[in-house]
Protein backbone atom coordinates (compact mmCIF):
# COMPACT_ATOMS: atom_id res chain seq x y z
CA UNK A 1 0.00 0.00 0.00
CA UNK A 2 1.17 3.49 -0.94
CA UNK A 3 1.59 5.43 2.39
CA UNK A 4 1.77 9.09 2.88
CA UNK A 5 4.73 7.87 5.74
CA UNK A 6 6.49 7.16 2.46
CA UNK A 7 6.33 10.83 1.12
CA UNK A 8 8.40 11.42 4.71
CA UNK A 9 11.42 9.05 3.08
CA UNK A 10 11.44 11.75 0.02
CA UNK A 11 11.31 14.54 2.03
CA UNK A 12 14.42 13.46 3.58
CA UNK A 13 16.08 12.21 0.83
CA UNK A 14 15.29 15.58 -1.45
CA UNK A 15 16.81 17.60 1.63
CA UNK A 16 20.26 16.61 0.27
CA UNK A 17 19.38 17.84 -3.31
CA UNK A 18 17.71 21.17 -3.20
CA UNK A 19 20.85 22.58 -4.16
CA UNK A 20 20.81 21.10 -7.03
CA UNK A 21 17.55 22.95 -8.36
CA UNK A 22 19.13 26.65 -8.38
CA UNK A 23 18.90 26.43 -11.95
CA UNK A 24 16.06 25.41 -12.89
CA UNK A 25 14.82 27.48 -15.37
CA UNK A 26 17.60 27.84 -17.78
CA UNK A 27 15.63 25.52 -20.18
CA UNK A 28 11.98 25.96 -20.17
CA UNK A 29 9.55 23.33 -22.27
CA UNK A 30 6.33 24.99 -22.59
CA UNK A 31 3.33 22.89 -23.86
CA UNK A 32 0.46 25.01 -24.85
CA UNK A 33 -2.47 23.37 -22.88
CA UNK A 34 -5.92 25.63 -23.97
CA UNK A 35 -9.10 23.52 -25.23
CA UNK A 36 -7.15 23.52 -29.19
CA UNK A 37 -4.16 22.18 -27.35
CA UNK A 38 -5.93 19.40 -25.17
CA UNK A 39 -8.28 18.45 -28.09
CA UNK A 40 -5.19 18.18 -30.16
CA UNK A 41 -3.42 15.82 -27.36
CA UNK A 42 -1.39 18.19 -25.20
CA UNK A 43 -1.84 16.24 -22.25
CA UNK A 44 0.48 12.78 -23.61
CA UNK A 45 3.35 15.34 -25.02
CA UNK A 46 3.61 17.02 -21.78
CA UNK A 47 3.52 14.09 -19.94
CA UNK A 48 6.10 12.23 -21.84
CA UNK A 49 8.40 15.04 -21.54
CA UNK A 50 7.71 15.20 -18.11
CA UNK A 51 8.90 11.56 -18.02
CA UNK A 52 11.94 11.89 -20.55
CA UNK A 53 13.17 14.92 -18.26
CA UNK A 54 12.79 13.20 -15.03
CA UNK A 55 14.46 10.01 -16.43
CA UNK A 56 17.71 11.92 -17.71
CA UNK A 57 18.18 13.48 -14.30
CA UNK A 58 17.54 16.43 -16.13
CA UNK A 59 14.78 18.00 -13.51
CA UNK A 60 17.26 20.14 -11.82
CA UNK A 61 18.25 22.41 -14.94
CA UNK A 62 14.94 21.80 -17.55
CA UNK A 63 11.41 23.11 -16.39
CA UNK A 64 8.31 21.70 -18.42
CA UNK A 65 5.37 23.75 -17.72
CA UNK A 66 1.97 24.83 -19.16
CA UNK A 67 0.33 27.70 -20.35
CA UNK A 68 -2.56 28.97 -22.48
CA UNK A 69 -3.75 29.33 -26.14
CA UNK A 70 -0.58 30.48 -28.21
CA UNK A 71 -2.94 31.73 -31.30
CA UNK A 72 -1.95 28.97 -34.33
CA UNK A 73 -4.50 26.41 -33.26
CA UNK A 74 -4.19 24.81 -36.58
CA UNK A 75 -1.11 23.92 -35.35
CA UNK A 76 -1.78 22.43 -31.82
CA UNK A 77 0.16 20.44 -29.95
CA UNK A 78 2.51 23.35 -30.12
CA UNK A 79 5.92 23.64 -27.80
CA UNK A 80 8.08 25.84 -26.99
CA UNK A 81 11.31 25.87 -25.90
CA UNK A 82 13.17 28.94 -24.68
CA UNK A 83 16.50 28.72 -23.44
CA UNK A 84 18.49 31.81 -21.57
CA UNK A 85 20.45 33.87 -24.92
CA UNK A 86 18.29 32.02 -27.30
CA UNK A 87 15.84 32.43 -29.45
CA UNK A 88 12.54 30.67 -28.72
CA UNK A 89 11.89 27.52 -30.54
CA UNK A 90 8.65 26.01 -31.72
CA UNK A 91 7.62 22.67 -32.16
CA UNK A 92 4.19 22.12 -33.85
CA UNK A 93 1.94 19.10 -34.48
CA UNK A 94 3.99 17.56 -31.72
CA UNK A 95 3.28 14.00 -30.27
CA UNK A 96 4.50 11.42 -27.86
CA UNK A 97 6.69 10.25 -30.16
CA UNK A 98 8.81 13.11 -31.13
CA UNK A 99 9.68 14.04 -27.52
CA UNK A 100 12.48 11.43 -27.28
CA UNK A 101 14.48 13.37 -30.23
CA UNK A 102 13.87 16.60 -29.20
CA UNK A 103 14.85 15.81 -25.51
CA UNK A 104 17.90 13.78 -26.79
CA UNK A 105 19.35 15.85 -29.69
CA UNK A 106 18.06 19.61 -28.25
CA UNK A 107 17.60 19.87 -24.39
CA UNK A 108 20.88 17.96 -24.13
CA UNK A 109 22.73 18.34 -27.45
CA UNK A 110 22.03 21.68 -28.03
CA UNK A 111 20.61 21.28 -31.38
CA UNK A 112 16.72 21.85 -32.15
CA UNK A 113 15.47 19.37 -33.98
CA UNK A 114 14.67 21.50 -37.06
CA UNK A 115 12.27 19.41 -39.00
CA UNK A 116 9.47 19.59 -36.43
CA UNK A 117 9.66 23.40 -36.14
CA UNK A 118 7.02 25.44 -37.46
CA UNK A 119 8.97 26.97 -40.35
CA UNK A 120 9.42 23.30 -41.89
CA UNK A 121 6.12 21.32 -40.36
CA UNK A 122 3.33 21.78 -42.99
CA UNK B 1 -12.50 15.28 -26.63
CA UNK B 2 -12.09 11.99 -26.55
CA UNK B 3 -12.04 11.61 -22.68
CA UNK B 4 -14.25 12.64 -19.69
CA UNK B 5 -10.62 13.16 -18.10
CA UNK B 6 -9.65 15.91 -21.31
CA UNK B 7 -12.65 18.10 -20.25
CA UNK B 8 -11.55 17.95 -16.53
CA UNK B 9 -8.26 18.97 -17.81
CA UNK B 10 -9.69 21.69 -19.48
CA UNK B 11 -12.82 23.29 -17.22
CA UNK B 12 -9.59 23.30 -14.68
CA UNK B 13 -7.39 25.75 -16.88
CA UNK B 14 -10.33 28.22 -16.53
CA UNK B 15 -9.93 27.78 -12.86
CA UNK B 16 -6.39 28.58 -12.95
CA UNK B 17 -6.67 31.02 -15.37
CA UNK B 18 -8.66 32.50 -12.19
CA UNK B 19 -6.20 32.19 -9.62
CA UNK B 20 -7.50 30.13 -7.81
CA UNK B 21 -5.27 28.74 -4.70
CA UNK B 22 -7.83 25.11 -4.15
CA UNK B 23 -9.20 23.54 -6.74
CA UNK B 24 -11.71 20.12 -5.97
CA UNK B 25 -12.72 17.90 -8.63
CA UNK B 26 -14.64 15.19 -8.32
CA UNK B 27 -16.53 12.23 -10.11
CA UNK B 28 -19.21 10.71 -8.80
CA UNK B 29 -21.55 7.79 -10.20
CA UNK B 30 -24.32 6.37 -8.95
CA UNK B 31 -26.49 3.13 -9.12
CA UNK B 32 -28.49 4.32 -11.83
CA UNK B 33 -26.14 5.06 -14.62
CA UNK B 34 -25.84 8.91 -13.87
CA UNK B 35 -22.37 9.92 -13.41
CA UNK B 36 -21.45 13.99 -11.81
CA UNK B 37 -18.60 15.61 -12.42
CA UNK B 38 -17.79 19.31 -10.45
CA UNK B 39 -14.65 21.61 -10.35
CA UNK B 40 -14.64 23.87 -7.51
CA UNK B 41 -12.49 26.73 -7.52
CA UNK B 42 -11.64 30.01 -5.25
CA UNK B 43 -10.42 31.76 -8.03
CA UNK B 44 -12.08 35.31 -8.92
CA UNK B 45 -15.73 34.19 -9.73
CA UNK B 46 -17.51 35.69 -12.28
CA UNK B 47 -20.37 38.13 -12.25
CA UNK B 48 -23.34 37.29 -13.67
CA UNK B 49 -23.65 39.01 -17.41
CA UNK B 50 -20.33 37.02 -17.63
CA UNK B 51 -21.56 33.94 -16.45
CA UNK B 52 -24.45 34.20 -18.99
CA UNK B 53 -22.03 34.91 -21.85
CA UNK B 54 -20.14 31.32 -20.54
CA UNK B 55 -23.06 29.51 -20.74
CA UNK B 56 -24.24 30.56 -23.96
CA UNK B 57 -21.85 28.80 -26.90
CA UNK B 58 -20.23 30.73 -29.71
CA UNK B 59 -21.01 33.65 -28.04
CA UNK B 60 -18.26 33.96 -25.95
CA UNK B 61 -15.96 33.33 -29.14
CA UNK B 62 -12.53 34.94 -28.96
CA UNK B 63 -13.39 38.75 -27.27
CA UNK B 64 -13.48 36.90 -23.68
CA UNK B 65 -10.36 34.90 -24.31
CA UNK B 66 -10.29 33.93 -20.42
CA UNK B 67 -12.55 31.56 -21.15
CA UNK B 68 -13.19 30.27 -24.62
CA UNK B 69 -14.69 27.47 -26.09
CA UNK B 70 -14.12 24.79 -23.41
CA UNK B 71 -17.66 25.36 -21.58
CA UNK B 72 -19.70 25.01 -24.31
CA UNK B 73 -18.11 22.29 -25.58
CA UNK B 74 -18.12 20.08 -22.05
CA UNK B 75 -21.65 21.56 -22.07
CA UNK B 76 -22.18 20.00 -25.52
CA UNK B 77 -20.84 16.89 -24.01
CA UNK B 78 -23.14 16.67 -21.06
CA UNK B 79 -25.79 17.25 -23.04
CA UNK B 80 -25.50 14.73 -25.86
CA UNK B 81 -25.46 12.14 -22.99
CA UNK B 82 -29.30 13.59 -22.07
CA UNK B 83 -27.36 15.43 -18.73
CA UNK B 84 -26.57 19.27 -18.31
CA UNK B 85 -24.08 21.83 -17.22
CA UNK B 86 -25.03 23.97 -13.95
CA UNK B 87 -22.05 26.95 -13.42
CA UNK B 88 -22.34 28.78 -9.87
CA UNK B 89 -20.05 31.95 -9.59
CA UNK B 90 -19.31 34.62 -7.00
CA UNK B 91 -17.06 37.39 -8.12
CA UNK B 92 -14.69 38.82 -6.12
CA UNK B 93 -16.37 42.37 -6.38
CA UNK B 94 -19.08 41.36 -4.59
CA UNK B 95 -18.15 38.36 -2.10
CA UNK B 96 -14.56 39.52 -0.60
CA UNK B 97 -13.87 36.33 1.44
CA UNK B 98 -16.01 33.67 -0.71
CA UNK B 99 -15.52 34.06 -4.26
CA UNK B 100 -14.99 31.13 -6.64
CA UNK B 101 -16.98 29.26 -9.70
CA UNK B 102 -18.29 25.86 -9.44
CA UNK B 103 -18.94 23.99 -12.25
CA UNK B 104 -21.13 21.12 -12.14
CA UNK B 105 -21.86 18.03 -15.33
CA UNK B 106 -24.00 15.76 -15.17
CA UNK B 107 -23.81 12.90 -17.84
CA UNK B 108 -25.93 10.05 -18.41
CA UNK B 109 -22.55 7.22 -18.80
CA UNK B 110 -24.82 4.51 -20.14
CA UNK B 111 -25.74 6.73 -23.52
CA UNK B 112 -23.64 5.68 -26.04
CA UNK B 113 -22.63 9.32 -26.52
CA UNK B 114 -20.72 9.46 -22.93
CA UNK B 115 -16.99 9.97 -23.33
CA UNK B 116 -15.23 7.47 -21.47
CA UNK B 117 -13.63 8.61 -18.26
CA UNK B 118 -10.13 7.76 -19.43
CA UNK B 119 -6.66 8.48 -17.99
CA UNK B 120 -7.80 10.45 -15.37
CA UNK B 121 -4.08 9.80 -13.40
CA UNK B 122 -2.49 11.35 -16.29
CA UNK B 123 -4.81 14.71 -16.26
CA UNK B 124 -3.85 14.81 -12.29
CA UNK B 125 -0.74 14.19 -12.75
CA UNK B 126 -0.40 16.69 -15.23
CA UNK B 127 -2.22 19.65 -13.12
CA UNK B 128 -0.08 19.04 -9.68
CA UNK B 129 3.63 18.72 -11.82
CA UNK B 130 2.62 22.03 -13.69
CA UNK B 131 1.15 24.18 -10.70
CA UNK B 132 2.93 22.93 -7.89
CA UNK B 133 1.57 25.63 -5.91
CA UNK B 134 -2.12 25.12 -5.99
CA UNK B 135 -3.95 23.09 -4.23
CA UNK B 136 -6.29 20.57 -5.57
CA UNK B 137 -8.51 17.51 -3.98
CA UNK B 138 -9.30 14.90 -5.76
CA UNK B 139 -12.32 12.73 -4.92
CA UNK B 140 -13.87 9.43 -7.24
CA UNK B 141 -16.80 7.49 -5.64
CA UNK B 142 -18.56 4.96 -7.23
CA UNK B 143 -20.96 2.53 -5.68
CA UNK B 144 -18.30 -0.02 -5.02
CA UNK B 145 -15.76 1.90 -3.55
CA UNK B 146 -14.25 5.68 -3.16
CA UNK B 147 -10.38 7.19 -3.31
CA UNK B 148 -9.65 10.64 -2.96
CA UNK B 149 -6.24 12.50 -3.16
CA UNK B 150 -5.86 16.09 -1.40
CA UNK B 151 -2.44 17.73 -2.10
CA UNK B 152 -2.75 19.64 1.08
CA UNK B 153 -2.20 16.56 3.21
CA UNK B 154 0.78 15.59 0.94
CA UNK B 155 2.37 19.46 1.35
CA UNK B 156 2.03 18.82 5.43
CA UNK B 157 4.46 15.80 5.20
CA UNK B 158 6.72 17.19 2.92
CA UNK B 159 7.83 20.43 3.99
CA UNK B 160 9.84 22.70 1.69
CA UNK B 161 9.55 19.91 -1.20
CA UNK B 162 7.84 20.85 -4.35
CA UNK B 163 4.78 18.81 -5.21
CA UNK B 164 6.63 18.99 -8.87
CA UNK B 165 9.77 16.55 -7.83
CA UNK B 166 9.86 13.88 -9.65
CA UNK B 167 9.86 11.38 -6.99
CA UNK B 168 6.62 12.95 -5.51
CA UNK B 169 5.14 12.74 -8.80
CA UNK B 170 5.75 9.35 -9.23
CA UNK B 171 4.40 8.81 -6.04
CA UNK B 172 0.87 10.27 -7.32
CA UNK B 173 0.76 8.39 -9.91
CA UNK B 174 1.42 4.96 -8.03
CA UNK B 175 -1.20 5.92 -5.66
CA UNK B 176 -3.80 6.46 -7.54
CA UNK B 177 -2.92 3.13 -9.80
CA UNK B 178 -3.33 1.40 -6.89
CA UNK B 179 -6.45 3.18 -5.33
CA UNK B 180 -7.98 2.72 -8.68
CA UNK B 181 -7.01 -0.85 -8.96
CA UNK B 182 -9.68 -1.27 -6.13
CA UNK B 183 -12.58 1.00 -6.86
Amino acid sequence: MKTLAELVEIRDRMKEKVALREGLGDKRIVVGMATCGIAAGARPVLNTFVSAINESGLSGTVSVTQTGCIGICQYEPVVEVFEKGKDKVTYVKMTADKVARIVEEHIKGGKPVKEFTIGEVK
Amino acid sequence: MKELSLYILDIVQNSITAGAKNIGISITEYDNGMLQMKVTDDGCGMDEETLNQVKKPFYTSRTTRKVGLGVPYLIMAAEQTGGRVVINSRDQEQYIDDHGTEVTADFNSRHIDFPPIGDIISTLSLLIHTNPNIDFYFHHSSPTGSLKLETKEMRQVLGDVPLNTPEVLEWIKDYLTEQYSTL
